[in-house]
């Protein structure tokens, strides 16, 4: 059980600099002196000393000699894929000198090979992360970060600053400018609710016309003197605008919020060197937060239709569309039902179904199937008599008794009024970390993909494309020159190019992806860094030195065990059921063990149904592990490839404190 | 001369030895102790004063030298043969005979522990009380009285002797309690942590677990499961399952003998995730009754109902790590900020 191993006693890097590392955040420094030992000096104090180990074994891990990444140049395009470069813009292919570079797989946001349209969710973000740590917050260690495409996939890599002079000199700026905001904090989440509401309300309001055969009256009496072909460009832009807006705002609190946590989180890992990622999680995640709404909601619907007597509607497998109509029919009672239902899908039901990275990702809204594939359990546990509600005021109570005994550990008043700052800021900051999402990832991400798909419709409509789908095969600025051909063609009176030209990119791009599917990513690329200790790293994609090491190190062909990251947890025993994508949610039976690439919150009602989860990507922080948490089952997250090695219907023990998976004889 | 565990306090530490107050002070404290009593310091020395009114015999300890081994080693052997061969008062034995008929109850020559339980401050550190005096599953009045006698004999063993030398220690204060305690017939036992042994982290407990009695696994003979439990969620962070090759069990005369662990029961952990944090919270329990991380013996019965067969047996303070000083790892700062820009600059980590 290697992670059971005395980290102390692991080798140390005879010669490694220690500062030689990949970072996203914090920008590549190194936790431990330069050439830090694994014995801790004879003067070491008990507090210090465990921490110097702990930290120089993993700043000094080497990497062994087979448990080499390829360098981006040596990546062959996927036999059967040549061409897929057209359809990713030229600056996203790898370059020589990435070769010197660290990169690694964001499987977390993109587990799939990436159809054209889709790639504007990496652009928007990485535009916007990039800005505020480079150029708006200064921040002194780290700059933005680089995304490259490789047969179809996503590989993105961080730019320390090295430089001590340009460090001290970003200080500068980056103390006024992030105390500012910290300063400021709740004042400037409310100004940002309001940014995003304003926001989502202009998405909302953004409409995309009809092209008729001639314009509108209105045109004339009211001297508009704008035709409508005008505003197909103008809604377009204003959404594709929108969307990149969003991100930055999004970008804007998120990346203080993270530094303010990760600070708490590597102070816990330096008092307690034991503790676990889930416990300090567990000492600042709060207890009412956005992400829990949707599902409340749901719970809520299943309580009110057994108080109206409606609850013989609920079966298993019932189309959405039949339990609506036999609901009108129900009288009172129904209309009443719909109503809360009404209320409940704005906004709760703007979920995603993943994490809003794929324009396939839908909304609750956009298929019901997958919400109320929930209800029939909930109405069944409503009319049994089981408590729904999440008992938050045992969990606020727990989770004082958490801090408070781990305060109480610490054995020095100095220690313990850090703590209590610290702790304190990650609080002040925790909401918006938690709940930030449901307003960007999810309510505007699925207005944005939902307008998109009128867009596509109005081209379909127009003769570009057989199916309003198809549209997706085109990157956002290729939507753009489209829209250009049917605005002219309409102007003209003529007909537009159409499918013409996009048929044949349409076939051969969906032909592409296909074969990209089968592609299995490395994890990462180039030569591996000395080590890599970044809570953030840690906390959302699951990266850490020994995490890199277990994914380099060969894959023994009869070995039955995956290793991942001990999120929640708890042993247990089952079958497994392999779901590559929320359409399958359906599939899974009571009892099952969920094995998926990742989760997002909009599978959180399934979580009601299996007894633990397994994910490909993920950390501590991720979806899937804060709701098996939640729920009490165990989890194992950021197996790299257990979709890869797991069959539907083998059976499997979880481990969800050391982070074990083994596939049973 | 014969003091019952409930009667027992950490103060009574000089007549009733350092394990003989600890088990007292759990039993007083609520812990599940297995019960039983200490045959108090004065006991012994009335044995002692009988053996050498003169004092002639502990005169010729003083005198030697600590680096001379030879005389040490001879000088040892002959007062141990002298010690073990020589009858209890009678008083004394009378006292320990109904002490131990007590203790059985309604069960003949029921097995228990017979322990020695030494004064000495700083025993808690030295080797030396180590498990030559500790001697299982003894049953019968006569066979309770041989094993007190040796538990006395042992403050003679070579390595105990040489050591008092070595600290020039007169030998008027040296004296010795045993502990006479009822067995746990133990379906599998281990000791725990209340501080990583490892890291010296004060936030987990740390356990390890064998089959049977916990001697083969203080002894070495056994590589152990071994958990790492929160103390203050239970969370259970790590856990080792490792191959248990052998267990010590008792025999049914009287004593205790090695066998080999059935095949299909070595690699199956000794404890359930629920029996763990059972046993982590004992741990913190007892942590927090005496205000310092401690060292836990334990066991868990073959018979009566989970968890009252979860049984301490022995508590003592953690020495390692409490004897580093303690230095803070971060100080308030002007700012909460201060922290995070210090971080983000590497500040923190660098320290």
């Amino acid at each position: 059980m290697g992670k059971s191993e005395d980290i102390a006693k692991l080798p140390s890097h005879p010669g490694g600099n220690g500062t030689d590392m990949y970072s996203f955040f914090t920008g590549g420094r190194s936790v431990a002196n330069p050439r830090p030992s694994a014995t801790p000096p004879a003067h070491a104090t008990p507090s210090a000393a465990p921490t110097i180990q702990r930290i120089a074994s993993v700043a000094n891990r080497q990497q062994p000699k087979d448990g080499q990444f390829l360098l981006p140049s040596q990546v062959e395009t996927a036999p059967g894929a040549e061409g897929w470069e057209e359809m990713y813009p030229y600056f996203t292919r790898f370059r020589p000198e990435d070769d010197q570079r660290f990169w690694f797989y964001n499987g977390m946001h993109f587990p799939e090979p990436m159809p054209a349209f889709d790639m504007i969710t990496a652009e928007a973000p990485y535009v916007a992360l990039g800005a505020f740590n480079t150029r708006v917050f200064v921040v002194p260690g780290v700059k933005g970060i680089d995304h490259r495409v490789v047969n179809g996939r996503v590989f993105i890599s961080g730019l320390p600053v090295t430089d001590p002079e340009e460090i001290q000199e970003r200080l500068m700026y980056f103390q006024e400018r992030a105390f500012y905001y910290f300063g400021n904090w709740n004042k400037l989440y409310d100004k940002w609710r309001d940014k995003m509401m304003t926001l989502i309300h202009e998405m909302e309001a953004i409409k995309v016309p009809d092209l008729p055969k001639y314009d509108d009256e209105a045109m004339v009496k009211e001297g508009r003197g704008i035709a409508q072909n005008y505003y197909v460009m103008e809604s377009y832009q204003r959404a594709i605008q929108g969307y990149f807006k969003m991100w930055q705002y999004h970008m804007e609190m998120l990346l203080l919020g993270y530094g303010a946590y990760s600070t708490f989180f590597e102070f816990c890992k330096k008092a307690f060197p034991e503790i676990t990622d889930q416990t300090i999680s567990r000492m600042v995640a709060g207890v009412d937060v956005l992400m829990f709404r949707p599902d409340d909601e749901l719970k809520k619907l299943a309580r009110l239709a057994v108080e109206l007597k409606l609850d013989d509607e609920f079966r298993e497998d019932r189309d959405p569309a039949d339990l609506l109509e036999s609901m009108k029919r129900r009288g009172k009672p129904g209309e009443r039902w719909l109503a809360a239902l009404k209320k409940a899908r704005d906004p709760w039901f703007n979920v995603s179904t993943g994490d809003g990275f794929y324009h396939h990702h839908r909304s609750w809204n956009d298929d019901l199937a997958i919400p109320f594939s929930a209800l029939p359990r909930y109405v069944r546990q409503v009319k049994a008599g089981e408590s729904l509600e999440r008992p938050t005021e045992k969990l606020k109570r727990e989770r004082e008794r958490i801090r408070k005994e781990y305060r109480a550990l610490l054995t020095t008043d100095a220690d313990r009024g850090a703590f209590d700052q610290m702790l304190g800021l990650s609080e002040l900051v925790f909401p918006f970390v938690e709940d930030h999402k449901f307003y960007c990832e999810h309510w505007l991400t699925m207005i944005f993909f939902k307008k998109m798909r009128e867009f596509a419709q109005l081209l379909t409509k127009n003769g570009f494309f057989d199916d309003p789908e198809d549209m997706f095969h085109l990157h956002h600025s290729e939507v753009g020159q489209a829209i250009s051909d049917l605005m002219l063609a309409w102007s003209a009176g003529s007909t537009p190019r159409g499918k013409a030209h996009w048929g044949p990119i349409v076939a051969r791009r969906k032909a592409l992806l296909k074969t990209l599917f089968d592609w299995a990513p490395p994890p990462a690329l180039g030569p591996v860094p000395e080590a890599i200790n970044d809570a953030v790293l840690n906390m959302l994609w699951g990266i850490t030195s020994e995490q890199l090491r277990s994914w380099a190190a060969p894959v023994a062909a009869n070995s039955n065990e995956l290793r991942g990251f001990a999120a929640s947890e708890g042993v247990v025993e089952g079958l497994a059921r392999v779901v590559m994508s929320v359409d399958e949610i359906a599939s899974i039976r009571e009892g099952e063990i969920l094995v998926c690439p990742v989760t997002a919150p909009s599978w959180a009602p399934i979580f009601g149904k299996i007894k633990a989860a397994v994910s490909d990507i993920g950390g501590t922080m991720s979806h899937a592990a804060i709701v098996a948490r939640e729920y009490g089952m165990p989890a194992v997250v950021g197996t790299g490839h257990a979709t890869k090695r797991i069959r539907t219907g083998q059976r499997l023990r979880v481990d969800g404190s050391t982070g074990v998976v083994t596939i049973l004889p | 001369m014969i003091r019952w565990f409930r009667e027992i306090r950490l103060d009574d530490r000089p007549t009733v030895g350092g394990k003989g107050a600890s088990l007292g002070e759990l039993a007083r404290a609520g812990i599940n102790v297995p019960p039983g009593f200490v045959v108090a310091t004065e006991a012994y020395t009335r044995f002692i004063d009988a053996i050498d009114p003169r004092r002639e015999l502990r005169r010729r300890i003083e005198r030697l030298e600590a680096n001379d081994t030879a005389s040490v080693t001879k000088v040892a052997t002959e007062v141990r043969a002298q010690i073990e061969k020589a009858p209890v008062p009678k008083d004394v034995h009378a006292a320990l005979t109904k002490a131990y008929a007590t203790l059985c109850a309604s069960e003949r020559d029921a097995p228990v522990a017979v322990r020695s339980s030494a004064t000495s401050e700083d025993s808690d550190e030295a080797s030396f009380a180590g498990l030559q005096d500790t001697y299982l599953w003894v049953r019968g009045a006569d066979s309770v009285v041989t094993q007190l006698r040796r538990c006395w004999a042992s403050l003679y063993s070579e390595p105990s002797v040489s050591y008092r030398r070595r600290l020039k220690l007169p030998e008027e204060h040296v004296a010795m309690a045993v502990v006479v305690q009822r067995m746990v017939n133990a379906r599998c036992a281990g000791v725990m942590f209340t501080r990583s042994p490892t890291t010296g982290d004060r936030s987990v407990i740390a356990i390890e677990a064998a089959w049977g009695l916990g001697s083969a696994m203080v002894s070495g003979e056994v590589t152990p499961d071994r958990y790492v439990v929160s103390k203050v969620t239970l969370d259970i962070s790590k856990r080792t399952v490792s191959p248990k090759l052998i267990r010590h069990v008792p025999v049914p005369a009287g004593g205790v003998r090695e066998e080999e662990v059935p095949a299909a029961m070595q690699s199956v952990p000794c404890l359930s995730d629920e029996q763990v944090k059972e046993v982590a919270r004992v741990g913190k329990r007892i942590e927090q009754h005496y205000g310092k991380a401690q060292d836990i013996e334990w066991a868990m019965d073959e018979s009566g109902k989970f968890p009252d067969n979860l049984y301490l047996l022995q508590s003592r303070p953690e020495t390692v790590w409490a004897s580093r000083s303690q230095e803070p790892i971060a100080k308030p700062a002007a700012s909460a900020m201060d922290h995070v820009l210090a971080a983000l600059s590497g500040g923190l980590k660098r320290k």
